[in-house]
């Protein structure tokens, strides 16, 4: 095999068994270039492409090695796998990133692991590329670390201060499940460096208000990744464990992957005939954005009541069913955090909205043309033109209207629970 | 009707506008001398690219707008959409007519418009700094071919070159057929222009014969596409909505 086929090889393995990993945010870092290095990185990410699946290629992820001596039965790179290993060397890591950066594919590296021998020694090969990559590349571009856990502090301090972020993947929603699917993990290891690099993160922040040149350290934050639908939490358990992410360890970004089965031999799994839950997934983003750019609370959309997430509408629209008595909104002057509210108002037409109402109230035609979802919102507010808000719609009524104008991607599930009631 | 026709530049539109004021011509038309027809018996006014009269319009917009309001102004105006000029011509003239500033009046439709022409211009140019895809043709000199909607050229330059400030690249629009060429030892931008007889039309590269280097970085990039798909989740509605296929032409991972 010659060197070309042998580096085409590698690649396939190595960015194939990197892929479960969901994110691919480039966003969140300001690196700027100078007249001698390679990239500039502005806060802004980018997505030079999209897989076939829709994802967004935004770095070169991939792992250094598919060798593990873990057996986490989620994984397709666990030791008892019978499956294809290989490795790359720091240098062909390097001159990947540089050359893929060069002609404008990607934002950077995306960089993770199998562990191979143990923690710190997987852990300082990963730094040393980000390293290396820094220092004798002169690279500005982005570098996603994905920590080792159980690799000791000074590496984690070394992986701060090249990358852009970190992060430490929590893997399954609940301690009980990283137990029986993952025994060689335990919370512990996984929390603790969660809870080095947020203090590490804010020392640094504020420090660098201080002083303009003290180091950058993992300037994007942190983020993890939470499998789904591998083991039986449910949304409400997720979403919990998600918001307490977020509050304690002020994590960027919590990615839910949807377990996709990729084998039939283990009895704790989903077989491999079930399809990954990608309407699941989809709405439990739609709740964490809720969560995070609309203020709300994980309790409001899903508690004791409603612990499952509705398949059929997207949990803002579910949340105002349940909550009539909170609406009309009036869009001339109710505030913009009740604007927020309305189903099918986002948060860039409810800016807009506050913006224009200031130089005359709006009607109808108008809140169509700033773009918000008539269809959805009508049964929610009153504007100039139109005040002819139902007080007492049902909100069954409202649900099966609304569903009647749906042209989603999801129709074929809905549309045979419509047809019980059309 | 009255039409003042105008060069095609930014500048020369500024100009038009002077025109207008100076002429307290109430039914004005801007158009492109292009684009102009011999069938028209209106009056026409040929505008002359005065760099006085564009600079008048220039700052009083400056004066009026804050930096985002400017920047609506020229995204909207590299739309080169059609009629773009009459209704930038509008929206000079509720900026000029209002005592307090205007632009954040979303309920008046000329503000909307362009707000909303100027975000799919600005998506353009995102687009775009996402999809150049360079080819080293020899000597390190880093070569693409677009074919944008809008003509986002000007407004990539700054980004590639913050980015590639130590390597020599053109950036080369087939569509409207010029370029841009930075050279990273004096750090200086300038236009190109290439022949139409001299460049393969289909062909990704202008040079076909690229160096085996250059192949195997394309061929490790396809292979990278190809593997980071996920073969269970596809998905080709999404694919084609984030990649629309008029944008394939030039990307190396979209050719068989």
């Amino acid at each position: 095999m010659n060197n070309h086929d042998r580096i085409h090889e590698k690649l396939s393995i190595l960015s194939s068994a990197a892929k479960y990993d969901v994110s691919c945010s480039s966003s969140g870092s300001k690196r700027s270039n100078d007249k001698n290095g390679l990239g500039n990185t502005t806060g802004m990410g980018i997505c030079h492409s999209y897989t076939e699946d829709g994802r967004c290629v935004s770095l070169l992820k991939i792992l250094l090695t598919n060798y593990c001596i873990f057996d986490c039965a989620y994984c397709v790179s666990r030791k008892s796998n019978d499956i294809k290993r290989a490795a790359f060397t720091v240098e062909e890591v390097v001159s990947l990133t540089i050359n893929f950066y060069k002609r404008n594919y990607i934002e950077g590296l995306f960089l993770s692991s199998g562990i191979f021998k143990d923690a710190d020694y997987t852990m300082e090969r990963l730094v040393l590329i980000a390293k290396k990559l820094r220092l004798e590349q002169r690279f500005n571009g982005y570098i996603h670390l994905k920590t080792i856990p159980g690799a000791s502090q000074e590496l984690m301090f070394e992986a701060g201060l090249y990358a852009d972020r970190i992060s430490v993947n929590i893997e399954l929603p609940t301690e009980i499940s990283l137990k029986s699917l993952a025994p060689d993990k335990n919370f512990k290891d996984i929390l603790k460096p969660m809870s080095y690099f947020n203090k590490s993160i804010l020392g640094y922040k504020s420090e660098k208000k201080l002083i303009k040149n003290a180091p950058k350290f993992a300037p994007a934050g942190q983020s993890t990744q939470m499998i789904i639908g591998a083991t039986p939490e449910t949304d409400k358990e997720v979403m919990l464990s998600a918001q307490k992410l977020y509050h304690q360890y002020n994590m960027k970004r919590v990615y839910y992957s949807g377990y996709i089965p990729i084998r039939d031999n283990d009895a704790r799994l989903p077989s491999i005939n079930t399809a990954p839950p990608l309407l699941r997934e989809h709405r439990l983003y739609q709740t964490d954005w809720l969560m995070r750019f609309y203020g709300f609370d994980v309790n409001e959309i899903l508690n004791n009541q409603h612990d499952t997430l509705d398949a059929d509408i997207d949990p803002k629209l579910s949340w105002a069913l349940r909550n009539l008595h909170e609406f009309p909104v009036d869009i001339n002057h109710d505030s913009y955090e009740k604007i927020l509210r309305v189903p099918g108002i986002g948060f860039r037409s409810a800016q807009q909205i506050v913006s224009a109402r200031k130089f005359g109230k709006l009607d109808w035609e108008q809140l169509k043309k700033i773009g918000i979802a008539i269809n959805r919102a009508k049964y929610f507010i009153i504007c100039r033109s139109d005040n002819s808000f139902a007080k007492d719609a049902l909100p069954s009524v409202i649900r099966h209207k609304i569903l009647a104008t749906y042209q989603s991607k999801f129709k074929s599930t809905i549309s045979n629970q419509l047809e019980l009631f059309l | 009707m009255t039409y003042f026709s105008y060069d095609g530049t930014f500048t020369g539109l500024l100009a038009a506008i002077f025109e207008v004021y100076e002429r307290k011509t109430y039914e004005a038309n801007i158009i492109n001398k292009k684009l102009l027809s011999p069938l028209i018996f209106d009056e026409i006014v040929d505008v002359v690219n005065d760099n006085e009269k564009s600079k008048r319009v220039y700052n009083g917009l400056k004066d009026k707008l804050s930096q985002q309001g400017m920047k609506k102004f020229y995204f909207t105006f590299l739309s080169e959409l059609p009629l773009v000029e009459n209704l930038l011509l509008k929206f000079a003239q509720t900026v000029f007519a209002s005592k307090t500033s205007v632009e954040q009046d979303f309920g008046n439709p000329t503000i909307l418009e362009i707000t909303k022409i100027a975000k799919r211009v600005h998506r353009e140019k995102h687009r775009f700094e996402a999809f150049v895809r360079f080819e080293n043709i020899g000597n390190q000199l880093f070569f693409a071919n677009i074919n944008p909607d809008f003509n986002v050229l000007p407004i990539l330059i700054p980004h590639f070159k913050n980015r590639y400030s130590s390597q020599d690249w053109v950036i080369y629009d087939t569509k409207r057929n010029y370029g841009v060429n930075y050279n990273s030892t004096n750090q200086e931008i300038n236009e190109v222009l290439i022949q139409p007889c001299s460049i393969k039309s289909d062909a990704i590269a202008v040079n076909i014969d690229l160096d085996p280097e250059e192949k195997l970085f394309q061929a490790l990039w396809k292979n990278y596409f190809k593997n980071t798909n996920i073969e269970s989740r596809k998905n080709t509605k999404l694919h084609i909505q984030h990649v629309p296929k008029r944008y394939w032409k030039y990307l190396p991972e979209k050719q068989i």
